[in-house]
């Protein structure tokens, strides 16, 4: 086909939309127009500060396509990483669409749009068609997905760099591998924010090996951003930065509409809280984060839209280039983890291009005060972190399949194809391959268990489902997010009732009785279990002591860890506040620094348990893993370590015994002996294990709200199954995928190498009566691994018998 | 042999780590809820293809608590198999990593719910046994004594120093003893759950697998903690 729309930089747009522009008194963006002009080549990515007008940008050429009523059918799939920003970009779509006069019908496509018009969107679809990756690989599992996708000219992916390092970019990236076979001549258009790497973005983006084109819009001037400083100094401790209230109050009344992003959900919660308590003006405040009801939102998007909002508390839910208006002052409270994020997010404020974005830093506690001085320094210097190397992970491959398959029959030569002109899987071997596809039809097991009950039949090299009822639980399970296994939360003795809310299982399993939290905007106390409820009282206290949902974790990049060490190497911190100086020299006083080239490690007693501390700044990953290092040797030595939690700056682990001995732990070899035993076996390991078994499809998506069959007596944990398959056959994908999927996310074990050339034998090892300034934050952070080791023998030895003595029975 | 022992009507039990009751006095090794054949029945359903080594994990298991007790009698007190195709899949694949231990032992094969009626397996296939004052089937009756019985997979749930400890575990009164499922792919039911806790009187007793089995007051309800 040749293509009738390529637009010389001169050439005039139709009347309509030209007419459009000029009433308005609008002129084109050069980058608009550029893309324009290149509308025709089979990928582009544009990278445009967000207000670069960049939404325009990517829909301009489809306008244009349209404009003369002639197309039929699905002509422009646009796909953004969030719901909401799918329903936002057909607001700000429809309005111009309409007042241009153009023929054309949007129309957006989420798991919240109604069954009935998703039915009849498949059979008769609109001409831009607004979606999630989610949404998109459910679409291409139906059997008639060729007819409605017949037609389709340009894809667009939005907010590309935020779906660039994630499974849920790989699925998307493999669906639109699908859609190209269906659609050789299918356009790939890619929006992003700044980046470091925009050739990397560009690979991912491509359908292999098609060039890429790359424009980049003028990045605008530099941000405004500082750090709020208040009268009052942070806690010690903690997120939500509850001391910073009227600082923030006073702000919001300076500007005219301001956006409060968290890092969780839980801090958002409690802040809007203390926010509403403070708030004497009766200042018009919403709150928006994706936990929140589907109306609830809808409600606060729509008052922000009207303008009726001075402030929005929110969350990574409007991370990603929400367009809405007036937004001229962004705060951050908490700090920053990444200074890409960082610019990003204040690309939020201010969407008059070419005007400063503004943008205030409220650290929320000490620790963060240094981190935010750090970003701040690297903001400046233009400083951006760099993207990882990204291959594109089996789990997701295996889905996919399983997905091609529900569409109908096909071939592995062809999927295999298909498959590798997917940027991630480029590079993927054919044997790779064929290991994915007979998991995928047999289950891939060393003992031919089930040639009867295969998933997928081959017949003369085609492959199909041998039950075609199997589409059903296959289109159930389809999504790379794996969801915690949740317990509901219900006020005690309202049996029946409705719940105030969910806490993921492992919360749960971690509260004591007292313990209080925020749910649903409001504290309560854990009173216990009963069956699969979390049971709480109301409780009249202000301030929850446990922080409820893990939230998104964001990890602190290298470039960050190595700045604060350079800085904590200073005799004293002008560039920090008074309070947050303080409490450096105190931990210097009582305990002292981390440094560069040595490992400070610290022990105390707290609660009743024994405390370890190692400061090895080597991000969270590979704290972690040295997290598990260390207390698989602490067990082998009789230690009894319970758990631990990891930050990107330390690993606090906790256990019944003192550890004296320290220099030993933290030897290399010692550190590489325990590698192999302790890969196969571990608590992460069967977390990860358990997120790709349900991505690859060898365990079902648990069904929301826990709907299955009552008392849960038919299922059983993934744990068993990672075990048996230890045991029985340890070569199997499954295992293979968990190893690289654990060795890439959340082993890390180079940056630990790093870090041992970096201390050498320089441990220093504080014996101390307890907690010292710099390690209290860690026991408030999320993410406790625990270790299910002999601790627990001899916990339920002494539980044991301590409660029978209280029943006052006697073992007959 | 790590064992907790305890009286049950008269007689001297003991629960076994593995999940296993064993009876001294009349040689005997009891087992509940093997449900082998369980990868096999959700595969042919059409549901997630599960490591099919299930069979041979329990089966291992049980063999070693055969060897290591040395038992004359050994009875499975129902849901052996995992619904009646799984055990005529399965059977032969059974009977012969079984025949061994089965030899010279006295092999009751009692009916549960997911696999009533005969299996094509050596041993003896009956609705309930009587051996002295113990009565032996797969789901608890009305107003027994000396009752054995499984079907429930009960497990139990206790909270120590902030962590919650999860078993299967044996809930046993002065008139019943339920055993934990012994299958390796099994789940379980709290036993703080309304079946469980009316079936069972105030004065139960769960006995917690672990090394060794430990013994605490059935938890109803809320857990108690520290």
């Amino acid at each position: 086909m040749d293509r009738p729309y390529l637009y010389p930089m001169t050439a005039p747009l139709p009347p309509q939309i030209e007419g459009w522009f000029s009433a308005r008194g609008w002129s084109i963006h050069p980058h608009q127009r550029e893309m324009l002009a290149l509308a025709d080549q089979p990928c582009q990515l544009l990278i445009a500060p967000t207000g670069g007008g960049k939404t325009m940008a990517g829909f301009l050429p489809t306008l244009v396509e349209l404009a003369d009523g002639e197309h039929d059918g699905l002509h422009t799939l646009y796909i953004s990483p969030l719901k909401a920003l799918a329903a936002d970009i057909k607001r700000n779509l429809t309005a111009p669409i309409d007042e241009m006069g153009l023929p054309i019908r949007v129309e957006d496509r989420t798991g919240d749009t109604p069954s009935s018009r998703k039915k009849r969107q498949r059979a008769d679809p609109p001409h831009i068609l607004l979606t999630t990756p989610e949404s998109l690989a459910l679409l291409t599992s139906y059997e008639d997905a060729e007819r409605t996708f017949k037609g389709l000219q340009r894809v667009i992916v939005d907010e590309i760099h935020a779906l660039a390092e994630s499974k849920r970019g790989d699925q998307l990236m493999l669906a639109l591998s699908r859609l190209s076979a269906l659609r050789p001549d299918l356009r790939r258009v890619g929006l992003s924010a700044t980046v470091e790497d925009p050739d990397a973005v560009a690979r991912i983006l491509a359908k292999n090996p098609d060039p890429c084109a790359i424009l980049k819009a003028d990045p605008g001037p530099d941000p405004d951003i500082q750090m709020l400083t208040t009268e009052a100094p942070p806690p010690w401790s903690g997120g939500g930065g509850k001391y910073a209230m009227q600082a923030v109050l006073d702000q919001v009344k300076a500007h005219n509409t301001t956006l409060i992003f968290h890092n969780t959900r839980a801090q958002a919660e409690l802040f809007f809280h203390h926010l509403w308590l403070a708030n004497e003006d009766q200042i018009p405040i919403g709150i928006h984060h994706g936990a929140l009801a589907r109306e609830q939102r809808d409600r606060v998007e729509q008052a922000m839209v009207n303008g009726d909002l001075k402030a929005i508390v929110c969350t990574g839910s409007l991370d990603l280039g929400i367009d809405w208006g007036d937004v001229d002052l962004v705060i951050q409270v908490g700090a920053p983890k990444n200074v890409k994020r960082l610019v990003q997010r204040i690309g939020r404020a201010n969407h008059r291009y070419n005007a400063p974005s503004k943008a205030l830093i409220v650290p929320a506690n000490r620790f963060e005060v240094i981190e935010c001085v750090a970003a701040l320094q690297a903001v400046r210097e233009h400083t951006l972190d760099g993207e990882t190397d990204h291959s594109g992970p089996l789990d997701v491959l295996c889905q996919h399949i399983l997905i091609r398959a529900c569409a109908g029959p096909f071939t592995a030569d062809d999927l295999y194809a298909e498959v590798i002109t997917t940027g991630a899987y480029a590079d993927l071997p054919r044997t790779t391959f064929d290991r994915c596809l007979d998991f995928a039809a047999t289950g891939g097991y060393a003992l031919r268990a089930y040639d009867q009950w295969q998933r997928l039949i081959e017949l003369d090299g085609i492959y199909r489902l041998r039950d075609p009822r199997a589409t059903a639980r296959i289109r159930m399970n389809i999504g790379t997010i794996v969801d915690a296994d949740k317990m509901a939360v219900r006020l005690q003795k309202t049996r029946g009732g409705k719940p105030l809310g969910e806490v993921e299982e492992y919360f749960a399993s971690m509260l004591r009785k007292g313990d209080t939290f925020l749910i649903g905007g409001e504290i309560v106390r854990y009173e216990g279990m009963r069956e699969m409820t979390v049971e709480v009282t109301r409780t009249p206290y202000q301030k929850p002591k446990i922080a409820t949902f893990m939230g998104t974790k964001f990890a602190t990049s290298t470039q960050l860890s190595d700045r604060i060490l350079t800085m904590f190497r200073q005799d004293d911190w002008p560039e920090l506040p008074n309070h947050t100086r303080d409490w450096l020299k105190l931990q210097r006083d009582v305990s002292k620094l981390p440094e560069r080239d040595r490992l400070l490690v610290e022990t105390f007693p707290h609660d009743g348990r024994e405390h370890l501390v190692a400061y090895g700044f080597a991000g969270r990953n590979a704290q972690q893993t040295l997290g598990l290092l260390l207390t698989q040797r602490m067990e082998e030595q009789g230690l009894n370590p319970m758990g631990f939690v990891s930050t990107d700056y330390a690993t606090l682990i906790w256990g019944l015994d003192q550890v004296t001995e320290i220099a030993p732990l933290f030897s290399r070899e010692n550190l590489l002996a325990t590698m192999e035993s302790w890969l196969a076996d571990n608590a992460v390991m069967k977390r990860t294990f358990k997120g790709s078994a349900i991505i690859a499809g060898l365990v079902d998506r648990a069904l929301p709200g826990g709907k299955r069959k009552s008392g849960r007596q038919a299922t059983f944990s993934t744990d068993i199954l990672y075990d048996t398959l230890r045991k029985y056959d340890p070569d199997h994908v499954m295992l293979e995928i968990t190893r690289n999927e654990a060795m890439r996310g959340l082993v890390d074990f180079g940056r630990i190498e790093e870090m041992l050339m970096r201390i050498g034998d320089r441990i220093d090892h504080k014996a101390l009566t307890r907690v010292t300034p710099l390690a209290a934050p860690l026991f408030l952070e999320p993410g406790r691994i625990p270790i299910q080791g002999l601790a627990n023998e001899r916990l339920l030895g002494e539980e044991a018998e301590r409660l029978m003595e209280i029943a006052g029975l006697r073992m007959a | 042999m790590n064992e907790r022992p305890f009286t049950f009507c008269g007689e001297a039990l003991s629960a076994l780590t593995s999940g296993a009751l064993w009876w001294p006095n009349e040689s005997t090794l009891v087992v509940s809820d093997l449900h082998l054949g369980k990868a096999e029945r959700m595969a042919r359903r059409g549901g997630p293809m599960l490591p099919p080594y299930e069979i041979e994990e329990t089966l291992d298991r049980l063999i070693g608590d055969c060897d290591a007790t040395g038992a004359r009698r050994v009875i499975c007190l129902g849901d052996s198999f995992d619904d009646l195709g799984a055990a005529q899949a399965t059977a032969r694949a059974v009977s012969e990593r079984l025949a061994p231990a089965m030899a010279g032992r006295e092999w009751t094969w009692i009916e549960g719910n997911h696999d009533p009626g005969p299996v094509d397996i050596g041993g003896n296939h009956l609705a309930e046994l009587q051996i002295g004052p113990l009565t032996f089937r797969h789901i608890a009756g009305h107003a027994p004594m000396g009752e054995v019985s499984g079907h429930y997979h009960p497990k139990a749930r206790i909270v120590a120093r902030g962590r919650s400890i999860t078993r299967p575990c044996f809930l046993v009164d002065d008139a019943r003893l339920i055993l934990p499922a012994y299958g390796t792919y099994t789940g379980g039911l709290y036993c703080d759950h309304p079946d469980l806790a009316k079936l069972m009187s105030a004065q139960a007793i769960a006995i917690l697998l672990g090394n060794p089995p430990m013994h605490i007051p059935m938890p109803r309800g809320l857990p108690q903690d520290p």
